[in-house]
């Protein structure tokens, strides 16, 4: 059999690949290419027709001042998430490694949340912030106690706290990986010359875990940049849209507002600047990495 | 000297704990208020959220009442064929794919693979406008679970494939392959026969991660699934939550519906649920 025929080749690579092929173009490609394309027409999302309108969609966005303030305010919700996500996680995971009883109990415990979906999270906690700390805070202080999720800044503070407890227990899982891969020897090393336990984790073992915090970094910012789920039963925008980040915007724009063209050059807006921030911030990250 | 410093230790260690216990109840009082509420009447959740039992007593009537108001037997097999149907197709066809990529470094495989890779930075938004114009409009297939599960497939198999690609390429020996050429085996039966017998952990790992999101996705099947009898459990807690948002007892049933299948599964497969995720998240 010859084994360099085009033929042979050919038949090789739809054997094996056809289907991830097919299915990957089907849902990826195509609808990257064609949204590029609806980003140019006025589409109503009913009619099959699709009006080219050149960059009339790109200037709305622009003007839409809606929606930079959604996206100014996926920054800042993004900005305070990704901190205390990582400080919570890495203090966790180093509480975790410490080799006290039941670590692996703790661990499985921290990453409840992260195995149930973001619309029943948003759900249980839109009861614990109505309900529960509301029954809580008038046995406290007596009388009504309103909601946190009723003001501005209160349902961007439930936001950023929900988001905190979904993903801090995955990232613990990435940081603990981080502290099993610094060898032992490296640790009794650093204490025998005379290190104490504080400054082997500054100068040892956090340097040593670079990497980790790149990857944990990257996947909280690519996450909370585009956060749906949570905000859509958490807060649904409320009070008055004040909590409306971009995904939810582009949603709104597109699937209540029927404007799809502007709706998809909004995402595709979202897309370059989550794209940018991440590589970015990857780049960054690499650049300082140490090995042992 | 040595043993005040042990003594010193103990405590850190003591203290750690309890610390850990706290923080750990934090973490789970979210779901602890939903279990206690759910035995509660509608008036004894209003009046006070936070006893334990509520001055009306014990009920069980807000189960069977949700359940049969979320159709949950329904949702809950939709949930199952898509996460199940989804998962397996991801599996076979990526790590037929990765095979045939690290096998044969043809222009085809290098071209795949890197739009593959390239594409893992897309998120789902930039893809969900044109997914709706193209199948629902255009296509006009939605309402089906086939074509939900044929997508699931489609945004997962860059991911998975990345995963298997490398473990074909690490862990596969070919030599192993070559016995099995001479042997006379062909392509296809080698792949099955020997190479993903050996991918067994990374099959666990790609296949906990992809179940997890399968289940859990709200926003591609909300998309695609409009009709009632063919919706997911986290479509059908969204609507049932709008329609009877005022009765607090049928809620807090529906919600711990809606968790307890995948917690139930997490107290058997915890081990390897962590395992999983750890793996896949540190190599991706």
């Amino acid at each position: 059999m010859n084994r360099d025929k085009m033929s042979y080749k050919t038949s090789q690579f739809i054997m094996f690949a056809g289907p991830a092929l097919l299915l990957f173009t089907g849902t990826v490609i195509v609808p990257l290419f064609y949204g590029l394309y609806l980003t140019f027409t006025s589409w109503d999302g009913i009619s099959l027709s699709k009006p080219f309108v050149g960059l009339a969609n790109y200037s709305a966005a622009f003007a839409d001042t809606s929606y930079w303030q959604s996206l100014g305010k996926t920054f800042i919700y993004s900005f305070f998430s990704v901190i205390f996500i990582n400080i919570v996680a890495f203090l966790l995971a180093y509480a975790v490694t410490s080799g006290i009883k039941g670590q692996n109990f703790f661990r499985a415990g921290f990453f409840i949340p992260n195995l149930i979906g973001g619309i029943v999270l948003g759900y249980v906690w839109q009861f614990v912030f109505n309900r529960a700390f509301t029954a809580l805070g008038a046995s406290i202080k007596g009388g009504t106690v309103p909601s946190l999720l009723s003001t501005e800044s209160g349902a961007m503070f439930c936001l950023i706290l929900v988001s905190v407890w979904q993903y801090a227990g995955y990232m613990m899982l990435i940081y603990v990986a981080g502290f099993m891969s610094v060898p032992e020897a490296l640790k009794e090393a650093a204490l025998i010359d005379g290190c104490t336990p504080g400054q082997a984790l500054r100068k040892v073992i956090l340097p040593l875990m670079r990497s980790s915090f790149v990857q944990c970094l990257f996947l909280s910012v690519t996450r909370c940049f585009v956060v749906y789920d949570v905000n859509l039963s958490l807060t649904n925008g409320e009070p008055y849209g004040s909590s409306e980040l971009a995904a939810m915007h582009v949603y709104q724009t597109a699937f209540k507002h029927q404007q799809f063209g502007t709706g998809q050059a909004e995402a595709l807006i979202l897309f370059l600047i989550c794209a940018v921030v991440g590589v970015t911030q990857v780049y960054v990250g690499k650049k300082g990495e140490v090995e042992a | 000297m040595q043993e005040k410093k042990n003594t010193g230790r103990t405590i850190a260690r003591v203290l750690t704990f309890i610390l850990l216990l706290i923080v750990l109840a934090a973490f789970v009082f979210p779901f602890i208020l939903v279990v206690i509420n759910v035995f509660k009447t509608k008036a004894d959740i209003t009046v006070n959220p936070l006893s334990i039992i509520g001055n009306h007593g014990f009920t069980m009537d807000n189960f069977p009442n949700a359940m049969e108001k979320m159709n949950f037997l329904n949702v809950f097999k939709n949930s199952l064929i898509v996460t199940i149907c989804a998962t397996i197709l991801t599996l076979l066809f990526s790590a037929m794919a990765a095979f045939v990529i690290v096998r044969n470094n043809w222009k085809a495989c290098i071209i795949f693979f890197a739009v593959m890779i390239a594409s893992m930075v897309i998120p789902f938004q930039v893809l969900m406008i044109p997914i709706v114009s193209v199948y629902g409009n255009l296509l006009k297939v939605v309402d089906q679970r086939l074509v939900l599960i044929l997508l699931h497939v489609g945004f997962s198999v860059s991911m998975a494939t990345f995963m298997y690609h490398g473990a074909i390429k690490t862990n596969v020996p070919k030599e192993l392959e070559e016995a099995a050429y001479i042997d006379g085996c062909s392509r296809w039966q080698t792949f099955w026969k020997v190479v993903f017998p050996l991918l067994g952990p990374t099959t666990a790992t790609v296949a906990i991660i992809d179940a997890m999101a399968f289940w859990n996705d709200y926003l591609l099947p909300s998309l695609i699934l409009k009709d009632k009898m063919v919706q997911t459990i986290p479509i059908s807690t969204k609507l049932f939550y709008g329609t009877y948002s005022t009765d607090i007892g049928l809620i807090m049933a529906a919600l711990l519906l809606a968790m307890l299948p995948i917690l139930i599964l997490y107290l058997f497969l915890q081990k390897f649920i962590v395992k999983g995720v750890t793996s896949g998240a540190v190599k991706g």
